[in-house]
């Protein structure tokens, strides 16, 4: 096997949420420009383990890009060098042989590290429990046409709802602002009548709870936006922010 | 007040406001390249009217100060967001220098801002409202010209636009996106009038002190 890799990895090793942690070199050989990220890591733990060692600890599920549960910061990008992808849509051959890689967890406040490289990322579901749902049952589903929704809405209400809550923007943001995921949760339900009814006190509550959570103030850097998996844009931001001002204006208390 | 997204508003709001202001002032300083006498009619009108100096100066000493003092709040905030930081940050690949230190570009500015003050502002409202100087509407272009024969404090004030510059590359465009100004067809513009603002309005202020540095080296 001629065109295998051998890697030095750096990882951020943390025993529990009180353990200061610190970085550990692991030399990793053999590794093939075909495996994905977490493979790699699979393959690293697995020599841990034969050796007796605590294998890294590290969050992942669907690893199709879709769950929104992988995370890592590597070489200092959330998710990685590439633009558009998952940590684990991301392949060795984005590496070359020889290098050195760093790979932590997703630093904010509003993250405690749990372990290692896995973060806790309950802030996002207590901001989602906040408004980020239309509380009426709907029943069955009504005719299509009953309900018409304006092509454009319904597509940017779409782009908004691929959010996969990651937290890769909170990650990647200097600010550690979540400012981008609100936005699309708040952004995928204004923009169609199912959600206009609750749409002011949902962007209130919700821009309310992200501030409980600790999460840093949005400064416009637009990192978030290339940093996102899916690409969510600061369209999203925009519309928030016009909402929130609206809402707060007419609130009645 | 009390919600991240009203303070980013307020913060855009007190910015823009500057922005206008900034703009005025340059309109004002150009004269003094042109005419002095139109320097000095225009100085000493901003300087007498009413209007200005009781109603819009407040206004704008308090918009410098919250400015100032809530970046400031909003820079110890969004540091304290991240205590353990990254041992490699890849900012660079995903935004402009600019955004991210705006704080150092403000800092500078507002250290600027000082010497302006101790240079211009103190002693004229000292004339004015402390000495009770009389009116002399021909006074102005012979006090800025005396501010530019040093060449170490042109120097810093050249050095200082820079910064400006810097700072409003990002600020601009950023204060229409703060208060939720964003559409496909006027955002790219509006980007566009940004750069052309942050950049011909310092190079124009440095422009003016070096005109007035060279003619009166001899
Ligand atoms: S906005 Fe993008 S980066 Fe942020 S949580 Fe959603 S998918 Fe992840
Ligand atoms: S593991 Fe599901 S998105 Fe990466």
């Amino acid at each position: 096997m001629s065109n295998t890799m051998k890697l030095t990895l750096k990882i951020w090793r943390q025993k529990g949420p009180k353990d200061s942690g610190k970085l550990v070199d692991y030399p990793v050989d053999h590794v093939s420009p075909d495996m994905s990220f977490l493979e790699m890591l699979d393959v690293l733990n697995e020599q841990l383990v034969e050796k007796g060692e605590e294998p890294v600890a590290f969050d992942h599920d669907c690893r199709e890009g879709i769950c929104g549960m992988c995370s890592l910061v590597i070489n200092g990008r959330a998710h990685g060098p590439q633009t558009g992808v998952t940590t684990c849509q991301l392949h060795m051959r984005s590496f070359k042989d020889g290098d050195t890689i760093y790979i932590e967890p997703f630093r904010a406040n509003s993250f405690p590290v749990i372990k290692d490289l896995a973060v806790d990322r309950g802030a996002f579901d207590r901001i989602i429990q906040a408004g980020g749902y239309v509380s009426v049952n709907t029943g069955a589903a009504q005719d299509a046409n009953n309900l018409p929704v304006n092509k454009n809405d319904a597509d940017k209400a779409f782009s908004a709802a691929t959010c996969i809550g990651c937290g890769a923007c909170v990650a990647t943001c200097k600010n550690a602002s979540a400012m981008l995921f609100v936005s699309a949760k708040v952004s995928q339900l204004a923009l169609l009548p199912q959600g206009k009814v609750e749409a002011q006190d949902r962007v209130l509550n919700m821009v309310h709870q992200m501030d409980l959570e600790g999460f840093g103030n949005c400064t416009n850097t637009g990192a978030c936006e290339v940093e996102c998996p899916k690409g969510i844009s600061l369209d999203n931001i925009a519309r928030m922010n016009r909402e929130y001002m609206v809402a707060s204006l007419k609130k009645e208390n | 007040m009390k919600t991240s997204i009203a303070r980013k508003i307020l913060m855009a709001l007190s910015g823009l406001f500057l922005l206008l202001f900034l703009f005025q002032h340059f309109i004002i300083n150009s004269l003094s390249v042109i005419s002095a006498d139109a320097f000095n009619s225009a100085s000493h009108f901003m300087g007498y009217n009413p209007i200005i100096q009781f109603i819009i100066q407040p206004i704008l000493l308090f918009a410098v100060i919250f400015h100032l003092v809530m970046g400031i709040v909003l820079e110890a905030k969004n540091r304290k967001a991240r205590s353990v930081k990254y041992a490699v940050n890849g900012a660079a690949a995903n935004s402009t220098w600019m955004s991210r230190n705006m704080i150092i570009t403000g800092l500078t500015v507002l250290a600027f801002l000082g010497l302006h003050f101790y240079d211009f502002w103190f002693p004229e409202i000292g004339y004015k409202y402390v000495e009770f100087g009389p009116e002399d509407p021909g006074r102005y272009f012979g006090e800025l010209q005396h501010k530019f024969v040093n060449p170490v404090r042109v120097a810093l004030y050249c050095t200082a636009f820079i910064f400006l510059a810097l700072h409003l590359l990002h600020g601009f465009q950023s204060s229409f996106q703060s208060v939720g100004f964003r559409h496909n067809r006027y955002t790219p513009a509006i980007k566009k009038l940004g750069n052309i603002y942050a950049i011909a309005i310092p190079l124009g202020f440095i422009v003016i002190a070096l005109f007035h540095y060279v003619s009166l080296l001899n």
